[in-house]
């Protein structure tokens, strides 16, 4: 008989997880019908609120203010354990004490994205017109929804300038955004990792992912709100598959190579014999415990859309004429979601604009996911970045 | 193409006064403070940061990794590309001036890239060992050989040098694209300016590496 074991139910409960969907432990903006939220598919959104997290303190002149953008499966925790997972903040590698982005320089600001679901509203929350979660009755979002939400918040925080906007993959989107959109408003851009629109294999990819979703009969059509269970399954396999792309076949190797998980022979099975399908199994079944499935499905789509030549009739350069901001672009040579050769597009742009630029490709085995790890090379490259930038900036830095 | 990969000039390092090369601080001189500068070639940012020091907006290409990333790290807007291909993407007039220090004779098109140079920035400072320097000369004459020299110690089939050129042929490069000479200074093996009332074929002679301030020239 051939042994199969699906992947284990969450350990975490529907109600624990809406509960962090509509009522955070973190702060939260609220924005009434007074100021709706104008989406690029033509609805206004509202009510809404953004879930975001702060660190350090607001200087005088309101100018040392920094934003995480965060990515795909991120969220406003960049820095503290994660009140789900108990996990370490997930960028804390960069930001923290004594890190390139150190609460004691910076006011540092980061918000879970629309359409997110640890907070700010989204497919998982209740929309208040019927009582009930919002589903597939959501409106699509955008990645330039995201940003406009969040400039809002900085609205709200009474910030007119930041000092630097930084993210990795779609954050890294959200900050290209921000410098296209609000060029006035960003002081310096730090992105990492991205590209200025989704290609052509990434949204082959995020297709995948949704199609394993919705192929989980417990999605329901995206109800699964209503039947009081979440399409696990499918949600852990889109996240199996996406996890792949985030690494590289020499990172994989260094890893797993073709060991075996906890046994010297094949079981012939369809059992997980080798560590990297071990590995992936965890880490398909780790994310369905924090993750809601349509928010996947929305979020993956906002990237799939992100194209900011398209908004400026094809021609990349023009969404950044005469722009101010300071850049720094960083791409790794083993991230083939986005590669280097997407980084240098975007910095022929900013050359194109006379932009001021720095553009960097670190050597590194990990893939995409190199930006979340410790990657000194990167640390290095971003402080003194932001460093340069404090300078010019006049920030006055207290000690260091 | 970073400098030490084209041209070790240890000497003129240990030359200099201070803790700057005497090239760079000619370079230096010529740039007129609180203008747009770029740095085609800028190695690990030495130039950028002396430039920076004079409060001169500045900017770099370098084609090695290893050095766009340390100029990163230190604060420096540099990012990777190669003279050949990419200046083609910089706009008309982005620059005041344009620097290509000691890189040209490493381009596959030199003169394609001097002329970028010149429809990028008002002005170019460009410069380059001279290969019509007596002791080249004499190692072609006497010794039968490809000179090789404390500068310039890479043999004929591993250097990144592809297109050496003298001062009296680059000249004549400037005539023919109607790039006009404003300042032109030729530095001895001793990194000291070879005197300006001397003609033009002692410089060829004595000069060992030649510094030039070019602008567009006017229509012929």
């Amino acid at each position: 008989m051939v042994g199969v074991k699906s992947i284990p139910s969450p350990a975490i409960s529907a109600d624990e997880r809406s509960h962090e969907v509509d009522h955070p432990s973190s702060q939260v903006a609220h924005f009434g019908a007074e100021q709706p939220l104008r989406l690029d598919c033509g609805v206004d959104l509202s009510p809404f609120q953004i879930a975001y997290q702060t660190y350090g303190e607001l200087n005088a002149d309101r100018s040392n203010a920094v934003l995480i953008c965060h990515a795909l499966t991120g969220d406003q925790h960049v820095a503290n354990v994660h009140p789900v997972t108990g996990k370490p903040g997930w960028w804390e590698t960069l930001v923290g004490p004594g890190r390139p982005i150190d609460p004691k320089h910076y006011f540092i600001i980061c918000s879970n994205v629309i359409g997110g679901c640890m907070g700010s509203t989204g497919p998982a929350s209740i929309n208040p017109a019927t009582g009930k979660v919002w589903g597939l009755d959501f409106p699509v979002i955008t990645i330039p929804d995201m940003v406009r939400a969040q400039a809002m918040l900085i609205d709200r925080l009474g910030i007119d300038t930041l000092f630097a906007v930084v993210g990795g993959s779609m954050g890294g989107m959200q900050v290209l955004q921000w410098t296209a959109a609000y060029p006035a408003r960003v002081y310096s851009a730090l992105a990492i990792a991205c590209a200025t629109r989704h290609s052509a294999q990434n949204i082959a990819f995020h297709e995948l992912g949704r199609q394993a979703v919705m192929a989980d009969p417990d999605w329901h059509g995206g109800g699964y709100a209503d039947h009081g269970i979440h399409p696990h399954r499918g949600l852990a396999v889109a996240r199996m598959a996406a996890h792949i792309t985030y690494l590289s076949d020499a990172a994989l190797h260094r890893k797993f190579g073709r060991r075996m998980q906890d046994r010297e022979l094949p079981t012939f099975s369809f059992d997980a014999d080798f560590q990297v399908e071990s590995y992936l199994r965890y880490q398909g079944s780790s994310f369905v415990e924090r993750f809601d499935a349509n928010s996947y499905l929305y979020l993956t789509r906002a990237m799939d859309y992100f194209d900011i030549a398209a908004d400026h009739d094809g021609v990349l350069a023009k969404a950044f004429a005469d722009i101010k901001t300071r850049f720094c672009v960083v791409s790794f040579t083993s991230d083939w979601l986005f590669p280097t050769s997407e980084s240098r597009a975007l910095v022929h742009a900013l050359n194109a604009s006379s932009a001021r630029v720095s553009f960097a490709e670190i050597e590194t085995d990990r893939g995409h996911d190199a930006f979340l790890l410790d990657v000194p090379e990167f640390f290095d490259i971003s402080r003194a970045f932001l460093q340069s930038a404090g300078k010019a900036r006049g920030l006055t830095a207290k000690d260091g | 193409m970073s400098v030490q990969e084209v041209l070790p000039l240890n000497g003129v390092a240990t030359r200099s006064p201070g803790q700057y090369r005497a090239d760079h601080l000619l370079v230096a001189d010529m740039v007129k403070p609180g203008s747009k500068v770029l740095d085609v070639g800028c190695g690990e940012g030495d130039l950028l940061q002396l430039l920076e020091t004079r409060g001169i907006d500045g900017r770099g290409i370098e084609l090695s990794r290893e050095g766009v990333n340390r100029c990163v790290a230190k604060g420096l807007a540099v990012v990777q590309g190669d003279a050949d291909t990419d200046l083609v993407n910089y706009p008309d007039d982005a620059f005041d001036y344009v620097i290509l220090s000691q890189t040209l004779q490493a381009t596959r098109q030199p003169r394609v890239v001097l002329e970028n140079l010149l429809r990028i920035g008002r002005r170019a400072i460009v410069s380059f060992p001279n290969f019509g320097f007596w002791k080249m000369r004499l190692q072609l004459l006497i010794g039968g050989h490809m000179p090789r020299t404390e500068n310039l110690p890479a043999t004929w089939y591993d250097t990144a040098n592809i297109h050496f050129c003298t001062i009296k042929d680059f000249v004549q490069l400037c005539d023919e694209i109607n790039v006009k000479m404003e300042r032109s200074v030729a530095l001895d093996l001793y990194g000291r300016p070879v005197p300006l009332n001397l003609p033009w074929w002692v410089w060829n002679m004595f000069g060992e590496q030649a510094v030039f301030l070019l602008s567009r020239g006017g229509g012929k």
